[in-house]
């Protein structure tokens, strides 16, 4: 086996776990290059097929080639797509700096989709070499049903055993895809002939390395037009991913406040 | 997958090797990562400025472990709280460093670091020694399975890069880690702070000739899956996405083909594997190593569920109920004999209760002693029992399928390597000084006779909730249809083999016993055994099922003691109601009622005749000439 094959199994273990150990779930699609890699897995792992709905959470503000890129795949692979629209920037917690609050939507959005769905279960694309408070994650995160983190006191995971059992009103972010890297989620989709947002190759010496809405993420110095360019690039650059977001470096902890209260 | 990478790109990303940073808190830990991925050039731009802004805004002297704690709480209380991961590379390949917190506090998380680890790097200050919880780190690498460990001493600066001082640390590491079967693969004095003996060497320590930090990784190998170990493939799930059904599962160790055929363990059903199924593939599977997930389809129906382990004839696991394990416990509330805990080995669930705590082991002297509980944080050798019949290895010969978790309600609290399993006998005959002949009709023989296979049906229930009637009833119409049945009732037992028994708890659980070892002795001769007894405790049920061996199916006859004191065939409740029987279940003495039957049969709910289809249609189902029974012994 190849370290591709490696990655490959591994989270199809985990999205068989939770398949198995779960009643209610849903894959929370951001149509970026990670979630598509998980979708891609889902379907590895069940055959062909992905056996529960993917949801978006909508703040409207996505570049037109994300809801193009969208709607097309969802056609295609006969997808359960869900559209949960957010709430408003007004609705948010105005002490939290501008980028920080913009992106706290989603949470909200989130947090809704989970009090109506009655989802036990999330798969979210998210990975450890992002962000460092990523990194701390596990596999099967544990959640209040408001979304809380409980950073500080998250369960043993080990061996390949999952938390899998809670309380009624808990439910569970999975994260399949946490031990995987940039440079890999490239060279899978490579590999695999994945379908990529086209807003990830270079234009006008320009690219998105890190996509998200349009207020809030910026495209990135680049020359790099295709997938072989892009993991070029990654092997010598320096420049975190998450670089050209905003509300990542608003604050020193700026990124953990979003997140210890639901953000994926 | 259809790879089009270049072959040199494909070379430069073999499998980063996953090394954990272990130690006692304050030792250097975080330190030691921080300067590493700076010596090795791995930090993002901008990082190091803003560890910097971090340490000024504390008012402190620039904090290399700011790099990695990435909690706003572990920066202000200056420890790790929770692992975490970092990837970097030197020359030689890529590397993934598992932070782990050294805190007593938070040993759950630096287990649940340190156990995906594939190598450790111990650190310990020179000034301090291996303090406790070094010790202890030591321990747990040992018992997580990770072999390759190199040391640190750290802190050198400190004592003026003494090399006295240096070598006395190492003697005093070495000599523990011996002691607990580890060799290291190197002992390099450090000062982490400055990056002495990191990536580079120190000008400071001439008198060093051994490798530096980043050397000692490289000599460390990346383990390749046990793929010529034997085969272990615990089943996740049984997927039917059209016409086909297809067990999915992962390659735990060995290797398995197309045309191979494969056993289920507990049980040892067997099965020809057709085909490999997978998805977006240029070319089908014809075979699968350790480490893939896989589907796959045989060429005939037979019971496989979640849990069960595939694998070929001549290497099965182990299957028992009587498990030793050795266990440390990461939770307040302790571990006790008698205490039910669910144990998790590979795929499957067991519910387990500890019958005993064998020695508490202090990782620190590495001496044991008796106790009759294990707190958090201690490790200790205990037996446990299952209810369920186990298929499990001894963790020394196959670790993937020789530990598990111990989980408490919705946790888990602790982990678990197999030492051993035990057979349920006496001394003597575990000893081998009573060997039970083999006859010379064989259970297929007796099965192709009969037509159908040999089994125990333990009916469990209250006094009047229809366990004789019903087996009565069962008994008769088996019989007419050709079974070979016998049933074996409590109160016609006590008329003979078990005369010279009572009432009291002590001579129920012998009463339950023998007629448990009876209805083998008929089961393993090929008969359909039905008992109807109320054997009212869990463990009584245990052991019957331990005696009964594979064709032990636990029934339920279900009914509420307001029915059953209703109906009161005997006369009995009556009576135990003026007190007239002592000890009578469900009056004055309690019926535990199964956790997990074969089968529940609710005569409270359904008519006698619907009851009676239930259960024939059980044993059709179970005890057919259909299902798979070459290979096993007796029962399903």
């Amino acid at each position: 086996m190849n370290d591709l094959e490696h990655l490959e199994s591994q989270s199809v273990y985990i999205l068989r776990e939770a398949y198995n150990q779960l009643d209610k779930l849903a894959m929370l699609w951001s149509i970026g290059k990670d979630s598509n890699v998980l979708l891609w897995l889902i379907r590895k792992a069940f055959f062909g097929r992905v056996p529960f709905p993917v949801v978006q959470l909508d703040t409207g503000m996505e570049l037109p080639e994300v809801y193009a890129f969208r709607d097309r795949v969802a056609a295609q692979w006969d997808l359960d797509l869900k559209i949960e629209q957010c709430p408003p920037e007004s609705e948010m917690d105005p002490t939290l700096p501008p980028a920080t609050r913009a992106a706290a939507r989603k949470t909200e959005g989130l947090k809704n989709l989970l009090r109506t769905g009655h989802y036990q279960g999330i798969f979210v694309g998210i990975r450890r070499d992002e962000q460092a408070t990523r990194a701390k994650e596990r596999v099967f995160s544990p959640r209040t049903l408001e979304g809380a983190w409980d950073v500080k006191g998250q369960p043993a995971e080990f061996w390949d055993h999952y938390k899998t059992r809670f309380p009624m009103g808990t439910h569970v972010r999975i994260h399949p895809l946490l031990h995987w890297t940039e440079l890999d989620i490239w060279r899978y989709s490579k590999a695999e002939n994945i379908p990529i947002v086209p807003l990830y190759f270079a234009r006008d010496g320009q690219r998105y390395r890190s996509l998200g809405e349009k207020n809030i993420t910026f495209p990135v110095q680049s020359s790099a037009s295709s997938i072989d360019e892009i993991i070029a690039e990654l092997e010598t650059t320096r420049t975190p991913e998450r670089a050209g977001r905003s509300m990542d470096n608003e604050t020193e902890d700026a990124f953990e406040r979003l997140r210890s209260v639901g953000y994926m | 997958m259809s790879s089009e990478l270049t072959a040199a790109a494909v070379a430069a990303f073999h499998r980063p090797l996953r090394i954990v940073i272990v130690g006692h808190v304050d030792h250097g830990k975080s330190t030691l990562i921080g300067r590493l991925l700076n010596d090795t050039d791995t930090l993002p731009e901008g990082k190091v400025a803003a560890v910097e802004e971090m340490s000024r805004r504390r008012g402190m002297p620039f904090e290399w472990s700011f790099v990695l704690d990435a909690l706003q709480a572990e920066r202000d209380q200056g420890i790790t709280i929770d692992t975490t991961q970092i990837g970097f590379r030197t020359a030689r390949r890529g590397y993934v460093i598992i932070d782990a917190p050294g805190h007593t506090e938070f040993l759950k998380n630096m287990v649940t670091g340190a156990a995906g680890a594939e190598a450790a790097v111990l650190v310990i200050d020179a000034g301090e020694g291996a303090l406790e919880q070094s010790r202890r780190h030591a321990y747990l690498l040992h018992l997580l399975g990770v072999r390759q460990v190199a040391v640190a001493v750290n802190k050198l600066d400190l004592l003026g890069f003494d090399e006295r001082r240096f070598e006395h640390t190492k003697a005093e590491i070495e000599n523990y880690l011996a002691d607990i079967g580890i060799v290291p693969s190197a002992v390099v004095p450090i000062a982490a702070r400055h990056g002495d003996n990191i990536a580079g060497r120190s000008a400071n320590m001439p008198w060093y000739v051994g490798p530096t930090i980043v050397e000692a990784l490289d000599n460390f190998t990346v383990p390749v899956p046990d793929s010529d170990q034997p085969l272990r493939l615990p089943i996740q799930d049984v997927y039917k996405p059209d016409d086909r059904r297809i067990l999915a599962g992962r390659v735990e160790s060995g290797r398995f083909k197309v045309g191979d055929t494969l056993y289920f363990a507990p049980g040892g059903r067997s099965a020809t594997v057709v085909g490999i199924e997978a998805w977006n593939i240029d070319t089908p599977w014809t075979s699968a190593v350790a480490g893939q997930s896989v589907g796959l389809t045989l060429d005939r129906r037979i019971f496989v569920e979640r849990g069960d382990i595939a694998y070929h004839a001549e290497t099965p696991p182990d299957e028992s109920h009587l498990l030793q394990l050795r266990v440390f416990w990461l939770t307040e509330r302790p571990l006790e004999v008698g205490r039910g805990y669910t144990l998790k080995v590979a795929t499957a669930e067991h519910r387990v209760v500890v019958e005993s705590i064998d020695r508490v082991i202090d990782v620190d002297t590495l001496t044991a002693r008796e106790a009759a509980t294990v707190a958090r944080n201690e490790v200790a050798d205990v037996v446990v029992r299952s209810r369920s019949l186990t298929a499990i290895d001894r963790a020394v010969f196959l670790p993937r399928t020789g530990r598990g978790v111990l989980l408490d309600e919705f946790d888990v609290v602790g982990g678990a390597i197999v030492l051993d399993t035990r057979q349920d006998k006496p001394a003597d005959i575990k000893a081998g000084n009573i060997h039970a002949p083999t006859s010379a009709v064989s259970t297929g023989d007796r099965v192709r006779a009969n037509g159908h296979r040999g089994g125990i049906l333990w009916m469990t229930g209250l006094s009047g909730s229809g366990k004789s009637t019903l087996s009565a009833a069962l008994e008769r119409t088996l019989f007419e249809r050709g079974r070979q049945v016998v049933v074996l009732d409590g109160d016609r037992l006590r008329l003979g083999i078990n005369s010279d028994l009572g009432f009291s708890p002590e001579d129920r659980s012998e009463n339950i016993r023998r007629v448990a070892e009876v209805a083998r002795l008929f089961a393993d001769t090929g008969l359909i055994v039905i008992t109807a007894l109320i054997s009212p405790t869990l463990a009584d049920r245990a052991r019957a099922r331990a005696i009964g061996g594979r064709g032990f199916q636990e029934i339920f006859i279900k009914a509420d003691l307001t029915v059953c004191e209703a109906r009161d065939p005997k006369g009995l409740y009556a009576k135990a109601r003026r007190g007239e029987i002592a000890d009578f279940t469900g009056i004055s003495a309690p019926y535990e009622a199964p956790v997990d039957p074969e089968l529940v049969v609710d005569t409270g709910a359904l008519t006698r005749e619907d009851a009676l289809d239930l259960l024939l249609g059980y044993v059709e189902e179970n005890f057919g000439i259909n299902t798979d029974w070459e290979n096993e012994g007796s029962g399903v």
